[in-house]
């Protein structure tokens, strides 16, 4: 699975480059230009493939210096 | 009372509440360096999340976005935000994570004390210091440059007697020293008092501040055009190139036609038709390279070690794209309805108007009152000052802990007394940038931003390699950030010192060369030079000893050796 985000994230970067849309004026729910419409999907992309990554791809190392140092256990004054 | 004295009104009691919020928050100070500089690391989520992202985000979100796209089309959104939504969470997620976790378990406070131990050498120090608080700086001038610009603009009228102006349109305005002098006094003090805890919550409201005002100022803009279907009509009808992306030669044949006609006869249409700003696809995607800069802000990577723990980025990781969104969406549609907007039937945008900056601020002047235009005022300052407080702390901390700490040795010096070289470290630079930014105040330095996004960019290299590649070297870190620094320099000047704000280098934006080059300068070197000792890989790259109980030891040994 990790891999398969990996491999998602790098997708989104390609399919970022807009192959489709580039040259079109068609307009989403009569006030969003496509282009816009579509990079405003590629964000939300993004927020859902990073959601994977933390979920699927979270550094075990930056857990364990968690125990190891403390941090996180009294969660300071912020 | 004249409109621009309700903005005055309404900016002084927005910064009133800012200051006591700095002022409340240093009730929590404890008093020591570790507090002052990183929060005792107890940042939680939502501080982490609202703080990383007023940071990032600066006036470009709101002013220069909505400008962009009056100038560009809808294209910008592609190029600046929705890259920036993937390339910022990956530098949080790949970097930021591993950074915090160096610092966590090392006590790092600053960006060079990383890379001094991590490439064994005191000297990169020197090296990297002038390349970074040189970076900064340029973006601090922004940032305070802005500021003066933006009150000055908008309080036009407020007191004639007391400050006359030659120019009509600033007649009675707040003077551009007395309104950056303002900004500078405030963020200074809650920094002052507040350290990094009082810039996160300050960070914080002032995230929220400025996403609820853009929104707000996106309804009532739409809302005097007729409806987002009427505004996005009007540009279909005279200037649909805004709507793209790309801009075809159909179009541009299209536009000379319309132009032809409309100069034949100008009755015909209320809007002159605007030209078609066309990208290529290549131009586009070196843009991706810009964002990279995150990877090495000084700023950020002070406020990553803020962190309470790891699990306090998940939020920021995962949110930082829709944020992006929300924010820039709404800018980005007013932009381009602004190329035809019409009131009174008249162009809401002058024909021929060459100040695209300008375009938010006349839109909210001529259709939301005075009361919107001071409430926005004070949302376009919230963006500059959440950017402005992180920088001036992050200076003071690298000259406290960097030159001071580190020549004077940081067991010579109490926690009282870092406290107090890092309050006069941030006076002094607060006074320092505004004595420049008033001496030089010149709008060329608004072009130096992406100059100064491509400089931070061209190190991330420098950082990447050092979390990531055990073989990376000393030696291969100098030719890195040397590379950077005169590549970046080179292409500065071939480009008339930001003269030329169409400058490409072999199609592309400059920053996609200068990581280039970068990369190429740490790999090439690195390999040539002798790899670090044993004992650094094992420091950096070496499991954890919780985790190493459960592996098998002798392979990670062996994993351990130079030329690994």
């Amino acid at each position: 699975m990790k891999n398969t985000v990996y491999v998602l994230i790098v997708l989104l970067t390609i399919v970022h480059q807009d192959f489709w849309w580039w040259e079109s004026s068609r307009l989403v729910f009569g006030f969003l230009p496509i282009t816009l419409a579509y990079h405003a999907c590629v964000s939300m992309a993004a927020a859902a493939l990073w959601a994977l990554a933390v979920k699927y791809c979270w550094p075990v190392d930056a857990d364990v210096t968690e125990s190891m140092t403390g941090a996180g256990s009294d969660g300071g004054q912020a | 009372m004249s409109a621009g004295l309700t903005a005055v009104i309404v900016i002084s009691c927005y910064l009133a509440l800012l200051l006591g919020l700095g002022l409340f928050s240093s009730r929590f100070f404890r008093g020591t360096a570790a507090d002052f500089f990183l929060a005792s690391r107890g940042i939680g989520p939502f501080l982490l999340l609202m703080s990383l992202f007023g940071t990032t985000m600066t006036a470009f979100a709101l002013v220069g976005s909505s400008g962009e796209a009056f100038a560009g089309g809808v294209g910008v959104y592609g190029r600046m935000a929705s890259s920036s939504g993937i390339i910022h969470s990956a530098c949080f997620f790949l970097v930021g994570i591993k950074l915090w976790s160096f610092g966590a378990r090392y006590g790092y406070v600053t960006q060079i004390q990383f890379f001094r131990d991590r490439f064994e050498s005191d000297k990169i120090g020197l090296v990297l210091f002038p390349m970074l608080v040189g970076l900064v700086i340029p973006y601090l001038l922004i940032g305070v440059i802005s500021s003066g610009t933006v009150v000055q603009g908008i309080t036009a009228g407020a007191f004639p007697d007391f400050f006359p102006n030659e120019v009509a349109r600033l007649n009675g305005s707040v003077p551009y020293w007395l309104g950056a002098a303002v900004i500078c006094l405030v963020v200074m003090i809650y920094v002052f008092f507040g350290g990094v805890r009082g810039t996160a919550w300050a960070n914080a409201f002032q995230t929220i501040v400025f996403m609820i005002l853009g929104c707000v100022t996106f309804f009532v803009i739409a809302n005097k055009l007729g409806g987002m279907d009427k505004a996005t009509q009007l540009v279909e009808q005279y200037n649909p190139t805004r709507l793209q992306a790309g801009v075809s030669e159909a179009d541009v044949a299209q536009y000379q036609e319309r132009l032809a006609a409309w100069e034949a006869d100008k009755t015909i249409a209320v809007i002159k038709p605007m030209e078609p700003k066309g990208l290529s696809k290549l131009a586009f995607w070196s843009y991706l390279f810009i964002p990279l800069s995150v990877g090495m802000f000084p700023h950020l990577f002070q406020h990553w070690l803020t962190a309470r723990s790891a699990k306090s980025f998940r939020l920021s990781v995962i949110a930082h794209p829709l944020m992006i969104m929300i924010v820039w969406v709404p800018c980005v549609l007013i932009g381009v309805w602004a190329t035809s907007a019409v009131m009174g039937g008249k162009p809401v945008i002058p024909a021929g108007w060459s100040n695209p900056n300008a375009v938010l601020v006349i839109l909210v002047k001529k259709m939301a009152g005075p009361l919107l235009g001071g409430l926005l005022t004070a949302g376009i300052l919230a963006a500059i000052m959440s950017s402005l407080d992180s920088q001036f702390l992050c200076v003071g901390s690298i000259f406290t802990n960097d030159i001071v700490g580190h020549y004077i040795g940081h067991d010579k010096l109490s926690d009282r007394q870092k406290v107090i070289w890092g309050r006069v470290f941030v006076v002094l630079i607060v006074v320092v940038t505004y004595i420049v930014a008033v001496k030089f105040k010149t709008r060329s330095v608004f072009t130096m931003a992406v100059w100064c996004f491509s400089g931070f960019a061209s190190l991330f290299p420098l950082v990447f390699a050092a979390v990531y590649w055990k073989r990376a070297t000393k030696a291969g870190a100098y030719a890195c950030v040397l590379s950077a620094g005169a590549a970046c320099m080179w292409f500065f000047a071939q480009s008339g010192y930001g003269a030329n704000r169409e400058y490409l280098v072999l199609g592309m934006m400059p920053a996609a060369s200068m990581v280039g080059i970068s990369t190429l300068a740490m790999v090439v070197v690195s390999l040539m030079t002798q790899g670090p000792s044993g004992a650094t890989i094992e420091k950096f790259f070496g499991k954890p000893p919780s985790l190493r109980a459960e592996c098998d030891v002798p392979e990670l040994v062996a994993s351990t050796g130079a030329e690994s």
